[in-house]
């Protein structure tokens, strides 16, 4: 981004439309599950703006976090410093997600199928993998327990996938009623939010369908970036721009140095 | 009274042995680097090491050669993305092969629960319509005998050794913490042996003043070590923060092995311990992850005669 468009606050990238939709997503949201970097930004955003009783919990045992600069990892001291209650993890999954007490939570991963279904583990086979990635940290409780799951992630083939590698994270596994079947308390994936377009679950397979478009996108741009047909709601919409107080909240106080925004 | 104070080397010449299973804790805090890079330079080898998040300090002990196999739960560079070494051990057997058994965060927390509370199993609502069961067998499903609902299940774990880092300790082991308390409590409780390692060394009476913090009791604690930076690059609540700068730089160093062992040999086989280390680093470093100062109010747990 140049320096005179980063002046025009008119002016966005596709990563800040998607971090203020993430944040417009938890409109009235009281307690959220937070990742660092994205989700941390657009947590912070939404406290700041659709949800002003935001609690923040990170799985490294902190409810309630107010971090006084960008954490920079997940287990940031300015996540304790501050904090409402700091907590050992045993309490944290126990207490906090097991116990239901957690509405909604931001995830992301390297892949993810029709379904909300996550790949964070590896690209290739388990055993000989191309490629090892982190594995589950947390997002597989979490992705049961939660009473919803957002995620936030770049529209790319690599990334929508016919078939994932290694389902490392459910999210409405086969579809349909599955997850209910299997006896998970959590109602799973309700949005997927990319940099081109958002898509919700929200039909009786609860597959992933195409609900939103970013300004400029088009229907053939999001095709060309996944790797199935992917199913569209009876109305597609322009997502809403950034409005400027959001844009400056972004700029100037959560990530002002540009780390998330332009890294 | 017992005194358990030993020097870092003798705490690891006792305890860690060859083929034993090391469990060096904290999640992204408190991380013991001292003791994992004094088990790199006694040449300690067939370790199975155990982490929630191996971090950096098991990069560099995996890239040293010193274990066969490796527990986790997640397996990044917090807030900076790979772990290169043990990604080379895992995709190219660099330097060589290492078996990996993976679960997720609140299994391993149940892992250990089970481990420090002598139950067969810990039983938690996670893995249905994960992959993970069918990858490690460890994984499994049980019935609930009230309710008929299917429950994952996960084994005790019970570490040869625990090597946890606090602020400070008396010289029985009683060992107070805050700050992220992660797995710290539950891993001790569950390991054959316990070395602790802190920032200070404080008289008992500092302790009972404040018996709410004491997260480790002397009782199961069989190694009381002194060793001021001792969780540097990672942090110490109010003492020192992590060296983010260093955690970025890892990531450089770390994609070739080659520079992996340039660096272990100048800034762990080259020091004779961690206080070299640290002088090695310099004044500056530090200076650098000074926090700011944010006390509590005191708290009064009152007389009672």
């Amino acid at each position: 981004m140049t320096e005179e468009s980063r002046h025009n606050e008119s002016v966005y990238t596709p990563t800040e439309m998607m971090i203020v939709s993430a944040a417009r997503a938890l409109s009235g949201a009281r307690i959220v599950f937070v990742g660092v970097g994205l989700p941390n930004i657009a947590c912070n955003l939404a406290r700041q703006t659709v949800a002003p009783d935001l609690e923040l919990i990170y799985e490294a045992g902190v409810y309630g976090a107010q971090p006084a600069r960008l954490p920079l990892s997940i287990g940031d001291p300015t996540l304790v410093s501050g904090a409402t209650s700091v907590v050992p993890m045993a309490d944290l999954f126990g207490l906090y997600l097991q116990g239901g007490l957690v509405e909604a939570a931001l995830l992301g991963g390297a892949q993810i199928d029709r379904f909300g279904n996550l790949n964070t583990s590896v690209i290739g086979g388990y055993d000989a993998p191309k490629v090892r990635l982190p594995g589950s940290g947390g997002a597989c409780e979490i992705a049961v327990n939660a009473q919803r799951i957002l995620y936030i992630m770049s529209l790319k083939k690599r990334a929508f996938v016919e078939k994932l590698d290694f389902c490392t994270t459910p999210g409405h596994v086969n579809g349909g009623n599955e997850r209910e079947r299997l006896g998970m308390p959590g109602a799973g994936p309700q949005v997927v939010i990319t940099d081109k377009a958002i898509f919700d679950f929200a039909n009786e397979e609860h597959e992933m369908q195409l609900v939103s478009l970013s300004a400029g996108v088009t229907i053939e741009q999001v095709h060309a970036e996944m790797g199935w047909r992917v199913k569209q709601a009876e109305s597609i919409v322009e997502t809403a721009a950034p409005t400027e107080y959001e844009l400056r909240l972004l700029r100037t106080e959560l990530d002002p140095s540009g780390i998330y925004l332009h890294g | 009274m017992a005194d358990k104070r030993l020097s870092l080397s003798e705490a690891i010449a006792e305890y860690v042995s060859d083929g034993m299973s090391v469990a060096i804790e904290g999640f992204t805090a408190f991380i013991c680097f001292a003791a994992g890079h004094e088990i790199i330079r006694q040449g300690r080898r067939n370790l199975t090491l155990i982490r929630m998040t191996p971090d950096l300090i098991y990069d560099q002990m995996i890239a040293a050669g010193v274990a066969r196999k490796l527990v986790f739960s997640y397996l990044g560079n917090p807030g900076v993305g790979s772990l290169h070494c043990i990604r080379r051990a895992i995709e190219k057997d660099i330097p060589a092969p290492l078996e990996i058994e993976e679960y997720s965060h609140y299994g391993m927390v149940g892992r250990y629960i089970a481990g420090a509370t002598r139950l067969p199993f810990f039983p938690l609502r996670s893995y249905l319509g994960s992959d993970m069961p069918n990858v490690n067998e460890q994984i499994r499903f049980v019935e609930s005998p009230y309710t008929q609902e299917k429950i994952a299940v996960v084994p005790p774990l019970n570490p040869d050794v625990a090597i946890i880092h606090a602020q400070r300790a008396d010289i029985q082991g009683n060992t107070h913490l805050w700050g992220l308390l992660g797995v710290q409590k539950e891993v001790a409780f569950a390991a054959r042996k316990v070395i602790v390692v802190v920032e200070e060394l404080v008289e008992e009476a500092v302790i009972r003043a404040d018996p709410n913090r004491t997260l480790i009791p002397g009782l199961i604690v069989d190694a009381v070590v002194h060793v001021p930076y001792g969780a540097y690059p990672s942090y110490v609540q109010g003492y020192y923060d992590r060296d983010n700068a260093f955690y970025l730089e890892w990531d450089k160093i770390s994609r070739s092995h080659e520079h992996t062992q340039v660096w272990l040999d100048e800034w762990v086989y080259g020091v004779a311990d961690h206080a070299e280390y640290v002088r090695k680093l310099g004044i500056t470093t530090f200076e650098r992850i000074v926090p700011g100062s944010a006390p509590a109010a005191p708290v009064d747990y009152g007389a009672y005669r």
